[in-house]
This record gives C-alpha cells, structure tokens and sequence, in this order.
C-alpha cells in the first residue's frame, strides 16, 4: 500500500489549501459588505459638489476654470491607473490593465505621449515592469481608502494639466456592478466633460441665469478650490469602487478555488479507496491461491 | 414652527448631517458666518473648526470640521467637509512624496515602454484564467 499513504497525504495537503481558501472567502465577503458602503456613503459628497460645480460653471462667467476648458491639441496625457495591492482576486487587475494597453498603444500610435500615476501595488508593478513612465504613485492603501493618502498623487497629476505638461487625463478603475460582475472602464477625467457637471443637475432643477454666488474672499481662489475638490472626489470614489470590486472578485475567486479543492478532494479520495481496494482483492486472491496450491 | 433651510454636512468619506435647521454658524475664512433661511447665495471657504447648528425643537449641535467649503442657497445650505487638514504647504509635501517614490522605482529599470512584454505578461495571466474556467466547466 505505498501508493495509498501517497494519496492520503495529498489529500490532506488539499483540505488544508481549502481550508485557506475557505477563511479568505470569508474574510473577502465581510470586508466587501464594508467596502459597498464606504462606495455608497462617498456619493452624496460628489453629486453636492458636482451640483456647486454646475451652478458656477453656468452663473460665474467672468473666471472660467482651466479644467473646464477643452483643449484642441491633445499632446500628452495623463493616466490614473487605480488597482488592488493584493493579488488573489480573479482577473480583476489583468481586466483594467489590459485595458489600459491597449488604449496606451493606440494614444502611441497617434503619436501622443503617456505619463501614469499608480494606483495600487498591482498596477505599480506592472507598470513598471514594462517600462511605462510612472509620475507619482500610492499603494498600501489599506481596506479603508482615505482621501488624504490620495491628495498627493491627485495633485501632481493636477499641477501637470495646470501646467500644460497633460492636455487631457484618465482614470481606469473597476467599476462596481454588483458581487458577480465588475466592468473595466476608462473615463475622462480632464478636462470636465460635459455630462460630468451637468449630469442630473438638468432634470431636477431649472437653470437660473440671473444669480451668482457671493464669493467670498474672492472668486477664484473658491472656484479653484471646489475644482480640486470635485477632481478628488471623482478619484476616490473610484478608488471607493475598486476597492468594493477587489473585495468581491476575491470572494468570488477564493469561493471558486474551495470548490475546485473540494472536486479535487473528492477525484483523490475515489481513487484512494480504489486502490484500497484492489490490495484487498489483491491480498485475498494470493491467499486463494496460496491455499489451493496446499 | 419656524422657518428652515435644509442642511447637508458630507465629506467625501460620509454624509455627516442632513436635516432641516433653523440658523448655522460657520466658521468661514474671512471670520464666522451665521446663516438664516433666505440668506443670498453665497460661495465660501470655511477653516477648521466648530458649527454650531440649530435644529427645529433641540439644543443647539456642534460639529467639528476640518475646513471645506460652505455654499449657501436660499433654501438649501451645503457644507462640504474636508477629511483631512488642508493647505498650499501640506499638498505641496504630499506631492513631492509621492513623486519621490515614484522616481525612486524608476530608477533602475529600462526606460522604453515594452508593449510586447506587457502583451504577453497579459496573455499568459489571461490564459492561466481561461484554462481555470474551462477547468471548472468541465467538472460541472
């Protein structure tokens, strides 16, 4: 029976990678119940601000903000590349940097040149493995993504569009639609488009021409400010909304890979009992013909 | 029953408050600002510190925020809390750290961009994903 104890063995190997999978999959399933509502609570700030946005763009005609103003020659551009830091999540990452190959190839194509801000270990390393220019970078976020630890990288991609070192700047992230699916996506971050600040605003509430806000000191230092903000926002909410994505592709890739385990188990423990059973057959056919041979 | 205005507290983590109040102390840039229902519009910065609300038929609240921004409507006031404490100098050190990390992992690696290495490191992880589906499917 040497083969047995082999199996027995591997068996037992199995069940303990099951057991990891197993508590991982639990692990996923509560930290993306909390993950969903961190998405949920972020959004009231960004449609408030988004609502601020709207009323100035449409009452404060003598300052108009620069990321408001789409710019006609697209030279270089800016990319926010938002993924997990932690692997075990399915194609997840794979997904959103796929994406964003192929539409760096096609911008490089056009003759257009491309600076990235990371996101997330597993971006980072990509990025960097290949050989992208990287302009600034966050990664250990943690399970709570806090908008200070975001400031810095928004920042240096802001002061790059103020600048006019990028002419326009993207986001890709993981959309959340729900715990089975999760969609890559690309969306424009600068300059604002369109639907970003009118967006809702229309259905709900008539625009007034005629009234401008007070500013108080003045108004470009205000509007500068609800502009950074508003930019802010739109990424952490992205990052909010990667990260209940990370949090559910885990749970459904670990809940897969116990399955699997437990289809393995069960193929290994059948040709256990197999083999057991033919040293039986084995052992007693020699004891048959041993005593016949008496 | 007095007149009120609706009032949102939210910062970019969670809503904080949202209710019907009477009046609101801010503690704005240029010195603190009380607002009453029907104050005109108004756009302004707020520093760190308390606001002071008074809801319909209880004490008076107090909140503390970082800084943000305080707009006013007529009949709607928003406050849009920072999470964090802000200024021109703080952002600047957050900038300069992040790009440092960034140019510090640059440093020792090739500087084209290797489409094909990308392409292929996409490939295989897209394959080795592909074949665990196909796997499961077939066990089904």
């Amino acid at each position: 029976m040497a083969g047995s104890r082999e199996i027995r063995n591997k068996i037992k190997s199995v069940k303990n990678t099951q057991k990891i999978t197993r508590a991982m999959e639990m692990v996923a399933a509560s930290k993306m119940r909390k993950a969903q509502d961190r998405m949920k609570k972020a959004r009231p700030y960004g449609e408030k601000i988004r609502n601020v946005a709207a009323h100035m763009s449409r009452a404060n005609t003598e300052y108009r903000h620069p990321f408001l103003i789409s710019r006609d020659t697209v030279k270089r551009i800016g990319v926010i590349v938002v993924t997990s830091d932690k692997g075990l999540c399915g194609g997840l990452n794979t997904n959103v940097l796929r994406k964003v190959v192929n539409q760096m190839r096609a911008w490089q194509t056009e003759g257009e040149e491309i600076e990235i801000c990371c996101i997330g270990n597993k971006g980072l390393g990509f990025m960097s493995r290949v050989g992208a220019k990287i302009v600034s970078q966050v990664i250990g976020l943690g399970d709570t993504p806090e908008i200070a630890k975001l400031i810095g990288a928004v920042k240096v991609i802001l002061d790059g569009y103020m600048q006019d070192r990028f002419d326009r700047v993207y986001i890709f992230y993981n959309r959340f639609i729900n715990t089975m699916k999760q969609e890559p996506v690309m969306e424009q971050l600068l300059p604002l488009t369109d639907e970003r600040v009118y967006e809702r605003d229309d259905s709900n509430r008539k625009p007034r021409m005629a009234w401008d806000y007070i500013y108080e000191p003045e108004a470009k230092p205000v509007i500068d400010d609800i502009m950074v903000r508003y930019i802010e926002a739109l990424v952490y909410q992205a990052v909010a909304e990667n990260m209940a994505s990370e949090q559910s592709a885990r749970m459904v890739a670990m809940k897969a890979a116990s399955d699997n385990a437990g289809n393995v188990i069960d193929e290994l423990t059948l040709i256990y009992n197999k083999s057991r059973q033919a040293a039986i057959t084995k052992e007693l056919s020699e004891i048959v013909g041993g005593a016949a041979a008496v | 029953m007095g007149i009120v205005f609706h009032l949102d507290i939210v910062s970019a983590e969670e809503s904080i408050y949202s209710g019907p109040v009477e009046f609101l102390v801010a503690p704005a840039q240029m010195g603190e600002v009380g607002i009453y229902p029907h104050h005109t519009p108004m756009l302004t910065k707020i520093k760190s510190g308390m606001v002071r609300i008074k809801a319909q038929l209880k004490d008076e609240e107090m909140i503390y925020v970082s800084g943000g921004m305080l707009e006013v409507q007529p009949d709607v006031v928003t406050i849009l809390a920072d999470t964090a404490v802000r200024s021109h100098d703080l952002d600047e050190a957050k900038a300069i750290e992040v790009k440092r990390a960034a140019e510090e992992a640059i440093r020792n690696r090739q500087s084209e961009l290797d489409y094909a290495k990308a392409q292929a490191e996409l490939l295989e992880a897209m394959a080795q994903l592909a074949a665990i589906d196909k796997l499961r499917k077939r066990k089904h």
